[in-house]
């Protein structure tokens, strides 16, 4: 240990959106705060500044904002006796870099978890009987009910300026908002984004079949909004450049747009950036941490001394760190036992793309969020029993963006180049509408993270290793998806369809961008011997060590993480305000 | 309009011994210049390409690369093909770059190179050095199939060989496996991206599909049904198309 910091309450690791409430939270209670990012500070001006920002090559492309793998990266197989190899080059998921994190270049898709989903394997058992769970399939409930959440849903929704159009307000159905939805105390802050045609054109279709749609719940603004810490959102403009950019127009809700002037305001916070965290140090008895090491923009080693330690970086970062310094017990796959990895887990997603030869629907007019979605064949609303399968999926379709070199749909007998392919961009672009399905993904018992015995990072640490692949569960829900939304597509009478679902057999591809919603690995529960963090995101172990982000949860919802991400670390702040902080020790 | 002058065509690198130079440029005005179409090829393409200052390419590369390119996206018909958008000048500054030095990429070993595809990019070569593999083995490969180089072939040839090597039938090594995918990334990239990066001239394939480009802000477009948006492309530096 080359030099040692002056000694903060509180350090935070990583800046993006659970870092910055956290921050926020602990900061108000007086506390000195340190935040330790390991990218680049940034701002909305100048960083994500138009017209710069407005460059597909560079940002939609070649991934300027995101976790360089060079820097940080893991390992995948398929198979417990597979080899892993390093995931060089970003593809299925992208994780993000520098201040606010992924709450950068998200989409602004906003989403509670539904009070079903929060305790799955409960659900499941008493509604249709624990025998239809395979035997290799470890859902768990997260130990929090929808209830116990619902205020804290209700908050990161206002702080984030949400648009949308509750479906459930109080037990009450609101015509126009999503039925089958938990029920909240209130509506969100703002009204529905304007829709594009394709949009509209689903909404119609999915009515006229007896459906309910309802516009996305949205972190692209509809309307000025200021939240509870005075920070200032405006009106989206449609510039088609959301996902993989920072916005251009303070319309996103980021922790940039939303928190982070505010917090830097506090004199009792402070951060510094390019400062990558090695390790969490333990105690002897490994009972509590004594503060976090990292590596400073100098390349030195800080040993940096903390009263609590909190993990706000990306899911994997958060289970690698825990890994790394002996926090909690790593998970065997083997023998089930071990709780540190246990149930890694992704989105089965799949759509159908819709051509229309005589529809014009200028794809470039595009907002994060701008979607239209239904929830008939939600989690809550499918007989598992009877469709063999567990899980559900929102259906939507939505117009994001219309950068060329990505966002080329062309129907079947289109060739990848060549002259047929030249005249067929031309004809094509902007003829098409896309139907999407965005599912669950159940937790199995060879699903898990752990650290790889052949591939180290920079700084000689080993990487974490995924072992993932999609199991026949999952592929038979999101076929049962593929019958719906063909059967939508087809009433929609299009010049021609084309689909991409995962079919039998289908193997994880790392290659296609599919998302970024990595679950689990350092997943929640009421059992420490099944879980590496209890309900309050403490871990079991060590108790000054709280663990943010989506690692938390046991399975993925259906939805989006983003919204359940942010009311988790709303929950688990008002746990340590109210009571951890009066009396540090285990919470359960 | 005629073919170019040999001279004034492809900058060729002094470096070669005159006989080879000859070659090369006969090869490049004559074969594929003829081969390519290029009697669709505007003085200032030719001019830019011709005044182009490679930062990558060597002679022969920049040779393939220019006959490449205009069959992934040929220049006859409407729009322009990859050479009016100049995508070889884009790619040369590509490789010559981050991206074909793989700055942002995880490339320490041990690499394995004949891995599932699934498991993703695993070669140990840059894309700069896959580049500068690949163009000399699908030359070799092509004079053992056809006695010729790939820029040498009739267009028909070309684009057979362009699918053969796609379908990965031109036994190119493991390590260089994904280098037509690249070429195809790289081709369709350079056509579409912001002009600034070299390809896309005067954002002409954006308005031959319609993109606008760096505007940016369309809310009011939003519940316009079916009506064509009216105004053609600009680019970040404010040019307009």
């Amino acid at each position: 240990m080359s030099r040692q910091a002056k000694k903060t309450d509180v350090v935070i690791v990583g800046l993006g959106w659970t870092g910055s409430i956290l921050a926020m939270e602990l900061a108000t209670e007086g506390l000195q705060v340190l935040a330790l990012e390991r990218g680049a500070d940034r701002s909305t001006v100048p960083d994500f500044a138009y017209p710069k920002m407005i460059d597909e090559l560079k940002y939609g492309v070649r991934n300027g904002l995101m976790q360089k793998p060079r820097d940080s990266t893991l390992t995948v197989r398929h198979a417990l006796n597979d080899a892993a190899l390093p995931y060089r080059v970003l593809g299925s998921f992208l994780p993000g870099n520098g201040v606010g994190g992924a709450g950068v270049h998200w989409n602004g898709h906003n989403w509670r978890a539904m009070p079903e989903e929060l305790k799955l394997r409960s659900y499941v058992a008493e509604r249709f009987g624990a025998d239809i769970i395979p035997d290799d399939m470890t859902i768990q409930d997260w130990g929090v009910t929808y209830d116990e959440l619902e205020p804290f849903y209700d908050r990161f929704e206002h702080m984030a300026g949400i648009s949308g159009k509750a479906g459930n307000v109080g037990g009450v159905i609101q015509l126009g908002g999503n039925p089958f939805e938990g029920a909240r105390k209130r509506n969100y802050p703002l009204g529905p984004l304007p829709s594009t045609l394709n949009g509209r054109m689903f909404a119609d279709a999915t009515r006229k079949l007896g459906f309910h749609p309802f516009p996305m719940p949205s972190a692209n603004a509809s309307a000025v909004h200021v939240n509870e810490y005075g920070m200032q959102l405006g009106p989206c403009n449609f510039c088609g450049f959301c996902e993989r950019f920072g916005c251009i127009n303070y319309s996103k809700a980021s922790p940039q747009t939303c928190i982070l002037d505010a917090l830097k305001r506090k004199p009792n916070f402070s951060y510094r950036t390019n400062a990558e965290v090695l390790k969490v140090e333990l105690s002897p008895d490994k009972k509590t941490a004594t503060g976090v090491s990292y590596v400073d923009e100098k390349g030195e080693e800080v040993f940096q001394p903390a009263d609590l330690v909190i993990l706000a970086a990306y899911q994997f970062h958060n289970v690698h760190l825990m890994l790394l310094s002996g926090i909690g017990t790593p998970y065997d796959p083997r023998s089930g036992e071990g709780v540190v990895g246990k149930n890694y887990a992704y989105q089965m997603t799949g759509g159908t793309t819709l051509f229309f030869k005589d529809i014009n629907f200028n794809p470039f007019v595009g907002a994060g969020s701008n979607a239209t979605v239904m929830d008939d064949f939600a989690v809550n609303q499918i007989d598992f029993r009877k469709e063999g399968f567990i899980g559900g999926s929102y259906i939507s379709s939505g117009q994001f963006n219309g950068q060329p070199i990505r966002s080329m749909a062309l129907p079947r007998g289109v060739p990848a180049w060549g002259a047929q392919w030249k005249s067929g961009v031309k004809e094509w672009y902007g003829h098409s509408m896309s139907i999407s399905s965005h599912g669950s993904n159940m937790s199995y018992r060879d699903c898990y993270l752990d650290l790889d015995p052949t591939y180290q990072d920079k700084h000689g640490r080993p990487l974490l290793r995924m072992t993932f692949d999609w199991k026949p569960n999952d592929i038979r829900m999101t076929q049962f998806m593929r019958g719906k939304i063909e059967d939508i597509a087809k009433s929609m009478n299009p010049t021609s369809s084309t689909s991409s679902y995962k079919g039998e057999g289908a193997k994880y591809d790392v290659r296609p961008y599919q998302t970024t919603h990595n679950v689990g690995g350092a997943i929640m529960g009421a059992n420490p011997n099944t879980s590496a963090i209890n309900r309050y995101l403490q871990s079991w172990s060590t108790h000054n060590v709280f663990v943010m982000g989506a690692s938390a949860f046991p399975q993925n919802l259906q939805y989006n993480p983003t919204g359940t991400v942010g009311a988790l670390a709303y929950w688990s702040a008002a746990a340590l305000r109210n009571d951890y902080l009066k009396s540090p020790r285990p919470l359960m | 309009m005629g073919k170019p002058p040999a001279s004034t065509w492809f900058d060729l690198a002094p470096r070669l011994p005159s006989n080879r130079r000859r070659v090369l440029q006969g090869a490049a005005a004559g074969g594929f210049w003829l081969a390519s179409g290029g009697a669709a090829l505007g003085a200032d393409v030719r001019a830019v390409l011709a005044a182009h200052t490679r930062t990558f390419f060597n002679p022969e590369e920049w040779v393939f690369v220019l006959a490449a390119c205009s069959r992934l996206i040929p220049s006859a018909a409407d729009g322009p093909g990859a050479l009016e958008a100049l995508v070889p000048v884009f790619i040369d500054r590509q490789l010559s770059g981050d991206f074909g030095n793989a700055t942002d990429w995880y490339m320490q070993g041990p690499h394995v190179p004949t891995a599932n595809p699934m498991l993703g990019f695993q070669s140990p070569l840059t894309p700069a050095q896959i580049y500068r593999a690949a163009i000399p083995a699908i030359d070799t490969w092509s004079r053992q199939q056809a006695g010729k180089t790939f820029a040498e072939l009739e267009i028909a040839a070309q684009n057979e060989a362009l699918r053969t090597i796609e379908a990965g039938k031109a036994g190119l090594a493991p390590e260089i496996r994904d280098f037509f995918a690249l070429l195809l990334q790289n081709t369709k990239e350079g056509y579409f991206a912001d002009p600034m990066y070299g390809g896309n001239h005067q954002m002409a394939a954006w308005v031959h599909i319609g993109f606008p480009g760096a505007r940016g802000s369309f809310k009011e477009w939003a519940e316009k049904d079916n009506i064509r948006y009216p105004l053609g492309p600009v680019s970040i530096s404010g040019s307009r198309g």
